[in-house]
């Protein structure tokens, strides 16, 4: 009647039982969120795009698989390493190039760090600062939109470490057309993203669409994205009504990489704070550098280097942000 | 914030209370032989007072308080005592335990004896007999009751709060005693109330028990201070820091004792145990133990003798699936794996759940991604990731510093971990760690 237990129990601490998302889950979630935005990113420039994003993330993949740890590929994270680098390059980039920031980002931005959770940087972030010091001209070359799926644009096959021949019809983007010729773009091709600017960040409705995606899934928390987006609509409407001239909040918000960074870079867990008062101030400071930076900074554009440098306080912010401990302060009784 | 009956943060694991909670108790059948550990409970274990060959019966005491914080063991029925020594004890060493052989013909009627009325009783009487009746808190602790009956004079005690949360996933036999004999829980209420002198008293039962609160409402005497509050369904709402801010919206000050804000908590089968014990004068040897899980055939709510070995307990619900692989003493988010399945029921054993192969954690463990999940789900807000970091690399000092000694090791942090890290355990290791450097320095 009775079926005897087999003599191999199971003894595990507890809890026995636990919630139904894993690390590889929610990592595999967030790379599935990604692929509208990779559809934009070929829609607008064609297959140069899915090109460079490709020959990013096989550079990532290759350096996880050859120096991280065993079976390290599964869990996904490198993935998403990869894609968010090549979205956030330009069409026209030697493939050389981006592979080289893909094997680049995940070896001294994740590998070197000690792997998975350990690193301070946002690895895609640190790829493409580095291509950023090493070829300042070719990841400013920005082709642009339109013109055919299949016509290549820049010199994607430059052989490499040769420098790329710049023939192609290029553009300049809307934070460079402000900055260097003072012109504008209209809003509704931002909003859309048709206009100049890597390959995966022009398109804001997408972008926005996947992020909501995730904070309804609760894989990425949205209070980073919101503190962002808050603060450089606030501190940019200041500027632009004390001086008209400066841009105003629709156009800081739609303009440059400001929606994929806010989204899905600053949003990585690793290299964020991991209280939700801390995430606050990650989200506010991160915005009130990408102002500063893009109106009186040297660069047009400040994403980047806004989240990087926001990277590396992100331990005093845990710090300084600890929750009070249930039974002290002025909450406990007695 | 507000509270309407609740705390913040916590958990909300699958109840799987649908396998039970419906299901009337019954009492089981003496098993052929019984296996009492002298070592139930929080305090000094019993000291032994019977040798091999004696015969006892049903209600004699086989170990004898040992202190202030002890209680009596009592044998659960009638036999031959014919092993005493080690034996497996469910929190997985070996413990000191007295064997009896059930004597198969013996009527288990227990000796007569005196029941004391409890109204002609002073305080005193009413601690007294709750300690040698073995009276221990029935909610997993195990912590004996009478201590609770007498706190420290220093501070008024002005609410008495029962806990009728039943927050683990699975476990319904508070839940079953509530629905089924809300006479004796409230018996056991007006003993207590009157051995503490409190004019109040509360008792939390979440809300997911309807019919256990209809129950306990429609016996509510019209002469006590008795308030059924129903309370919010999440893991751990029976914590007793959790219960405590729940009824009074208060927060019991880190590191000190519930008496510190007035109110003494007891677990909803523990006052039926108190109650037993004026009402028939019988200690405490059988208690209501909820068996279940998918791994087994026929889930029930039992009355099991204590010393009632595993093995026999899961023959008698009628064996396991042929994918059971965990079998978990209490619930399943702090309960204990069981190893040997010849460990006996004790007085503080909730439940058995029996798992199967997939539902248990024996799943890759990645390392943290500072998702800060454990954050948001830890009831004392600690940052169990950080904490996690720290016990991985033995910095026990910073440890402290991030308040460890309150973390409760109610599991929620591991629950909800994407990364499936036993935080849990971990913390355990790190208190076990800090206590032995301690004893050591002493």
């Amino acid at each position: 009647m009775s079926t005897p237990l087999s003599t191999k129990l199971i003894v595990t601490a507890s809890p026995h039982v636990r919630s139904q998302d894993s690390t590889p889950v929610i990592m595999w979630n967030v790379v599935g969120s990604l692929a509208p935005v990779i559809v934009a990113a070929a829609w607008f420039f064609g297959a140069s795009a899915l090109l460079v994003i490709a020959a990013a993330a096989l550079g990532a993949l290759f350096t996880e698989h050859s120096l991280g740890r065993g079976g390290s590929l599964a869990d996904g994270s490198a993935v998403i390493t990869g894609l968010l680098l090549g979205l956030s390059l330009p069409a026209g980039l030697p493939l050389w190039m981006a592979f080289l920031g893909g094997a680049f980002g995940i070896g001294f931005g994740k590998l070197v760090w000690g792997g998975l959770g350990q690193n301070v940087f946002n690895p895609a972030l640190v790829g493409r600062a580095f291509l950023q010091a090493a070829f300042p001209v070719a990841i400013t070359t920005w082709p642009a939109v339109g013109g055919g799926f299949w016509t290549l644009k820049g010199d994607l096959f430059a052989f490499p470490f040769t420098h790329p021949t710049p023939d192609a019809i290029t553009s300049a983007t809307p934070l460079g057309l402000l900055k260097f010729e003072g012109t504008g773009t209209h809003l509704a091709n931002l909003v859309l993203g048709n206009t100049g600017g890597s390959v995966g960040e022009t398109a804001a409705l997408v972008i926005l669409a996947g992020g909501a995606f995730l904070a309804w899934k609760r894989y990425l928390n949205w209070r980073i994205p919101t503190g962002i987006l808050l603060t450089v609509a606030a501190f940019s409407t200041v500027l632009h009504l004390i001086d008209a001239k400066r841009p105003d909040a629709l156009f800081m918000l739609f303009s440059g990489g400001l929606m994929l960074g806010a989204v899905y870079m600053a949003t990585d867990m690793v290299t964020s704070p991991v209280t939700n008062l801390g995430r606050w101030v990650f989200g506010a400071g991160i915005g009130v550098l990408v102002v500063v930076i893009r109106i009186w900074g040297g660069l047009p554009e400040g994403v980047m280097y806004a989240i990087l440098f926001m990277n590396a306080l992100v331990p005093f912010i845990n710090r300084a942000t600890q929750p009070r401990v249930f039974g002290t302060g002025r909450k406990a009784g007695a | 914030m507000t509270l309407a009956s609740g705390f913040r943060h916590g958990v909300h694991p699958r109840e799987e209370k649908e396998l039970t909670s419906q299901l009337p108790i019954r009492r089981m059948p003496f098993p052929d032989e019984i296996v009492l550990p002298l070592r139930q409970h929080a305090g000094n274990p019993a000291k032994l007072c019977v040798k091999v060959g004696d015969h006892v019966e049903r209600g004699d005491p086989v170990g004898l308080a040992d202190g202030w914080v002890s209680v009596p063991i009592h044998a659960s029925a009638a036999g031959t005592v014919t092993d005493i020594g080690l034996w497996p004890h469910p929190d997985g060493s070996m413990a000191l335990s007295v064997t009896i052989a059930v004597d198969r013909y013996a009527p288990q009627v227990p000796r007569p004896r005196m029941v004391p009325h409890w109204e002609g009783l002073s305080v005193d009487e009413v601690v007294r007999a709750v300690q040698d009746a073995g009276v221990v808190g029935l909610g997993g602790a195990a912590f004996p009751t009478h201590v609770k009956l007498a706190p420290p004079s220093d501070h008024a005690v002005h609410t008495l709060i029962i806990n009728g949360a039943e927050c683990e996933p699975y476990l319904t036999s508070d839940h079953r005693t509530m629905a089924e004999y809300p006479e004796r829980v409230l018996f056991g209420i007006r003993v207590m109330m009157h051995a503490m002198q409190v004019g109040k008293c509360v008792v939390g039962v979440e809300r997911n028990k309807p019919d256990a609160i209809a129950a306990l409402r429609a016996a509510l005497p019209a002469d006590l201070d008795i308030t059924i509050l129903p309370l919010t369904v999440k893991y751990p709402q029976g914590a007793e820091k959790m219960l405590i801010q729940a009824v009074t919206g208060v927060e019991v000050p880190s590191g000190k004792l519930p008496v510190t804000v007035g109110v003494v908590v007891q677990n909803v089968g523990s006052v039926a145990a108190i109650a037993e014990v004026f009402e028939t004068g019988l200690p405490l040897i059988e208690r209501i133990v909820t068996v279940s899980g998918h791994g087994l055939r026929r889930p029930a709510n039992l009355i099991v003798p204590v010393g009632t070995k595993l093995r026999d307990l899961l023959t008698f619900c009628g064996g396991v699936t042929p994918d059971a692989a965990e079998v978990i003493i209490g619930g399943p988010m702090m309960g204990q794996a069981q190893a040997n399945l010849d460990a006996p029921v004790l007085k503080g054993t909730t439940g058995v759940v029996v798992l199967e192969k997939h539902e248990t954690r024996l799943e890759k463990v990645y390392p943290c991604i500072h998702c800060g999940r454990c954050l948001e789900a830890c009831p004392v807000f600690l940052n169990p990731s950080l904490l996690g970091d720290f016990a991985r690399v033995a910095r026990y000092d910073d440890m402290v510093d991030l308040h460890l000694a309150d973390c409760m090791l109610c599991g929620s942090c591991a629950y909800v971990c994407p990364s499936n890290i036993p935080l849990a355990q971990l913390f355990q290791a790190s208190k076990v760690a800090l206590r032995r450097a301690k004893a050591g320095a002493a």
